[in-house]
């Protein structure tokens, strides 16, 4: 049953990309049959993942190390397998990927309304589900990989969705890249692992671990080693310091695809990793690096974010950000609370995603917000959709306010350095979300005349998603965060995480003093944050030019975009087009192309007029050819 | 009468051959020579199959004829054709194959 | 001296006088008559080394047909008249032909003196076996080699069909064959 389920739940997105790949031509006109069978298909997914969930109640699991689906690659001394393994952590991911996902599809049915590449458009989407479901679905690292690379290459198709659009292939080809270096790691790191235990599944590597029965191939350090490397990939795909550049520039891609990839699903998935890890990490004790990366991230991303201009930017940085809270959840060992962040970032940034992509449907597709203004009168779903949202993630008691706040408290437990950096952020965070409400929202408007007459609220294809969105991004974390870490979910997830408890109790983990006294302070904060918001901007439009020196810096993103093209980009350009092209290819590949032709042609030439044409110069040669071998036969041998 | 007398005689008339192609620029009398190395050959073939008692180098003697009729018969119609197209059999004038 | 060393050189000189003849005249139709000459005397030294059957053929086939298609071709093509002085041999090869006819000559002379000599089977010179009869060779040819007997019937065939579609005139075509000599001189 639960196997049929699981096959069920996976296939489904894989069919709807099938029908809307394969068949797309034929649908071509008829948008919504089109749509409708991407969203189904995300919501037979979605029911699925309902079922198993239920199923996966007090830390049972589905499909443990026995669900082997079919041998995938036999060959001398290894196996890999196609095969699942369902817990309450996979069943997390399953519920945010197909429950946001699902809502996403119903959006993009209007969103994308008239758009060329309709059927493509919810082909690739499909398919993107279809990637991450196996990637969180599998039993093995390589599963996961696959699934990785999946989930990468839609990414790509999706950001350079509007492939007519310079700035979109370039954003989609950077993100590729950009990723590259972390699958690089991920890779690397896959490698250790196999080489040191001999296997890729979950399962044997966790349990010879904690076994210490392993083959040491870089001695002592042969877990840190593979869980940097891991990281790596996780930093690539969670846009984290120093490679968290493709992020902002992802966002040419559609707007619900930034919803749902680069905010809710995608992203996550190094969180996801190493949370699946939480083994190996807490024995090699390299949660440490993972918590100041993510750490780092959220305040660099936040600081960013105060700066820009572009709604839709402003949102990338912040998930930039707040993905770096998630790896400091579960760098300091609060793996529940870092998994409770992803699923409650999942809601309230999706549903702002979607809102900004309600503002742009409006605003004929306006990103800057300068030029917005006043608009809660016009688009009053969308601005009290986005309004929670923004207070999700940086005001008291909705969501997102009891993950961060747990994983704050657990950041104070492990390191308070760490802690107060995290609170800086929060207060940065809730300063630019609501920089960004008061100066679209609020004030005067400052729309273009052309623009005003038509703004109107979104059809309710696109605004019940947003209302449904707000409902968990309001209420869920009160529902499953209440007790902090004695919450309904910590009990829910306890099983998975279990393993990585008990190595790390010693360590770190549990923070100590009282959590109440955590809330209120970061309920303070965010609380001055949004009020020092709308002191500056309730009123006032940010100013076109940016003013100080510091400023200047922080707007242009601290040049790591131009200190990266001139450290990293400029150089290979440069090294390809002197060396490698002037020199090797031309000089060296070529010349040896040419010089081989060049000598058969000198060769041919000469040997050419050997060719007489007269019978008689060939026998003679003949014969003179016969006598030597006569001679050299007789009188040699 | 010793075998290597009848084997010197066909080395003495094979290279007479071998020199008329050489020093002949007309097709039929190269076409002769030719004809000449076969017989030397033929001399030979019945010379040594005479010495070994074996009667299988007449027999291939036999063959050589057969085939050497058969080739005449081509090589002369191909002289024929190409005298058509070039009034001329000198083989240093058909040099179309010159490189 | 036997009779049969006197008429082995008389045979072999006349042989070899007629080949050298055939390389030397300069009109065709000499080369052709002194060709004959020494087909005749080869099939006399058939004749000595007891080879009836052959020393017959020689005469049928290569002195009787194939020099006949020699001489009707030199007549057909009207070669006598005809530049006489092209026919010599006044080859660009001729020093280093004979040259290379020594060298061949010497080689061939020396296997014949010593590389067979050092096989004693072969080295009796006498003949050990009475004359080969017709009879002995037509067994021979239909038992043992009658594959390569039937398939020597295929090759005249081929040689047959291969003269008429050479030798064939395609009157459409004669036509444009002498435009194209005309444009050519």
């Amino acid at each position: 049953m639960s196997r049929t389920l699981v096959i069920v739940l996976l296939i489904s997105p894989l069919f709807g990309f099938l029908i809307n790949g394969l068949f797309g031509k034929f649908l071509k006109g008829n948008e919504k049959l089109s749509g409708g069978i991407g969203a189904l298909a995300v919501l037979v997914s979605f029911i699925c993942a309902i079922v198993a969930f239920a199923g996966v109640q007090g830390g049972a699991v589905l499909e443990g190390e026995s669900g082997v689906l079919y041998e995938w690659i036999a060959g001398e001394g290894f196996t890999f397998n196609i095969g699942f393994h369902v817990d309450a952590l996979t069943t997390v991911m399953l519920l945010v990927i197909t429950g946001v996902g699902f809502l996403i599809h119903v959006y993009s049915i209007g969103y994308m309304h008239g758009d060329a590449g309709y059927t493509r458009y919810f082909a690739y989407l499909n398919l993107f589900v279809f990637a991450m479901l196996v990637l969180v679905l599998g039993n093995n690292y390589l599963m996961m990989f696959v699934g990785w690379e999946g989930v990468g290459l839609c990414s790509y198709l999706l950001i350079g969705f509007w492939y007519e659009k310079q700035s979109a292939t370039d954003a989609g080809k950077k993100a590729f890249i950009v990723n590259r270096i972390g699958d690089f790691g991920f890779l690397l790191g896959m490698f250790t692992l196999f080489a040191a235990f001999g296997s890729l599944d979950f399962a044997a590597i966790f349990g010879a671990a904690e076994a210490n029965d392993f083959q040491q191939v870089f001695g002592g350090i042969t877990l840190v080693i593979a869980t940097l490397l891991l990281f790596v990939g996780a930093v690539g795909k969670s846009a984290q310091i120093p490679l968290y550049v493709w992020l902002p520039d992802a966002m040419e891609g559609p707007t619900p695809v930034s919803a749902l990839i680069h905010a809710a699903t995608m992203v996550t998935a190094g969180v996801y990793m190493i949370a699946r890890s939480a083994v190996l990490y807490e024995l090699a004790h390299t949660g440490e690096v993972v918590a100041w990366i993510g750490v780092l991230t959220a305040f660099f991303a936040a600081t960013i974010a105060i700066t820009q201009n572009d709604i839709k930017r402003i949102l990338a940085y912040s998930t930039v950000s707040q993905l770096g809270y998630m790896f400091v959840g579960v760098g300091v060992g609060a793996y529940a609370s870092g998994i409770f962040h992803l699923m409650t970032h999942a809601f309230f940034k999706g549903l702002m995603f979607l809102a900004a992509g309600s503002v742009m449907h409006a605003m004929a597709n306006e990103l800057d917000m300068r030029k917005m203004g006043g608009l809660k009168a016009k688009m009053p779903i969308t601005h009290w959709t986005f309004f929670i949202g923004a207070f999700a993630m940086a005001g008291p008691f909705l969501s997102g306010f009891w993950s961060k706040d747990e994983i704050l408290h657990s950041a104070w437990g492990s390191n308070p350095a760490i802690y107060v950096i995290g609170l800086i952020t929060a207060f940065l965070t809730a300063f630019y979300m609501f920089r960004l409400i008061f100066v679209t929202f609020y004030g005067q408007s400052r729309v273009e005349s052309d623009v005003a007459a038509h703004l109107h609220e979104s059809p309710p294809v696109m605004w019940v998603p947003l209302a449904i969105l707000a409902i968990p991004s309001a209420i869920i974390g009160l529902l499953l965060g209440w007790g902090g870490h004695d919450s309904a979910f910590h009990h829910f997830t306890d099983n998975v995480f279990k393993a990585a408890k008990e190595i790390g109790s010693g360590g770190h983990g549990e923070a100590s003093g009282s959590m109440v006294l955590f809330m209120i302070i970061s309920g303070i904060v965010g609380l001055v944050g949004i009020g020092a918001a709308w002191m500056r901007y309730s009123k006032r439009t940010p100013s076109a030019q940016p003013g100080t020196a510091l400023h200047k810096l922080v707007a242009n993103k601290y040049y790591i975009d131009e200190i990266y093209t001139a450290v990293f980009v400029q150089p290979i350009k440069n090294v390809s087009h002197y060396l490698l092209w002037r020199i090797v290819d031309t000089g060296i590949i070529d010349g040896i192309v040419n010089g081989v032709a060049g000598a058969i042609r000198i060769v041919g030439g000469t040997l050419r007029r050997l060719q007489t044409g007269v019978v008689q110069a060939y026998i003679v040669s003949m014969v003179v050819g016969i006598v030597i071998f006569l001679a050299y036969y007789l009188f040699m041998l | 009468m010793g075998l290597e007398y009848y084997l010197m005689l066909s080395a003495l008339l094979f290279t007479t051959g071998v020199v008329g192609v050489l020093v002949r620029r007309n097709a039929i009398i190269i076409f002769m020579c030719i004809e000449l190395m076969l017989n030397a050959a033929n001399l030979a073939f019945v010379a040594i199959s005479r010495s070994l008692g074996q009667t299988e180098g007449q027999v291939f003697v036999f063959f050589v004829m057969t085939v050497a009729a058969a080739e005449v018969a081509i090589g002369l119609a191909i002289i024929v054709s190409v005298f058509k197209h070039r009034q001329t059999i000198n083989v240093d004038e058909v040099n179309s194959l010159k490189g | 001296m036997n009779p049969e060393q006197v008429l082995f050189f008389v045979f072999g000189l006349i042989a070899l006088a007629g080949a050298i003849s055939v390389i030397s005249f300069r009109h065709p139709i000499y080369s052709a008559l002194a060709l004959i000459i020494t087909f005749f005397a080869q099939a006399g030294l058939f004749v000595l080394l007891g080879a009836h059957f052959v020393a017959a053929a020689q005469v049928i086939v290569y002195a009787g047909a194939i020099m006949v298609l020699f001489l009707f071709v030199i007549m057909l093509l009207n070669l006598g008249r005809r530049d006489p002085g092209s026919a010599a041999g006044r080859g660009k090869w001729k020093g280093i032909a004979v040259i290379l006819g020594i060298l061949f000559a010497a080689e061939g002379i020396y296997i014949a003196v010593n590389a067979l000599s050092d096989n004693t089977a072969v080295a009796s010179a006498q003949p050990a076996a009475e004359s080969v009869t017709t009879y002995d060779i037509g067994t021979l040819l239909f038992s043992k080699y009658l594959l390569p007997f039937e398939v020597t019937s295929l090759i005249l065939l081929a040689a047959l069909i291969g003269v008429i579609v050479l030798v064939k005139r395609e009157r459409p075509r004669t036509i444009s064959r002498i435009r194209i000599s005309i444009t050519r001189d």
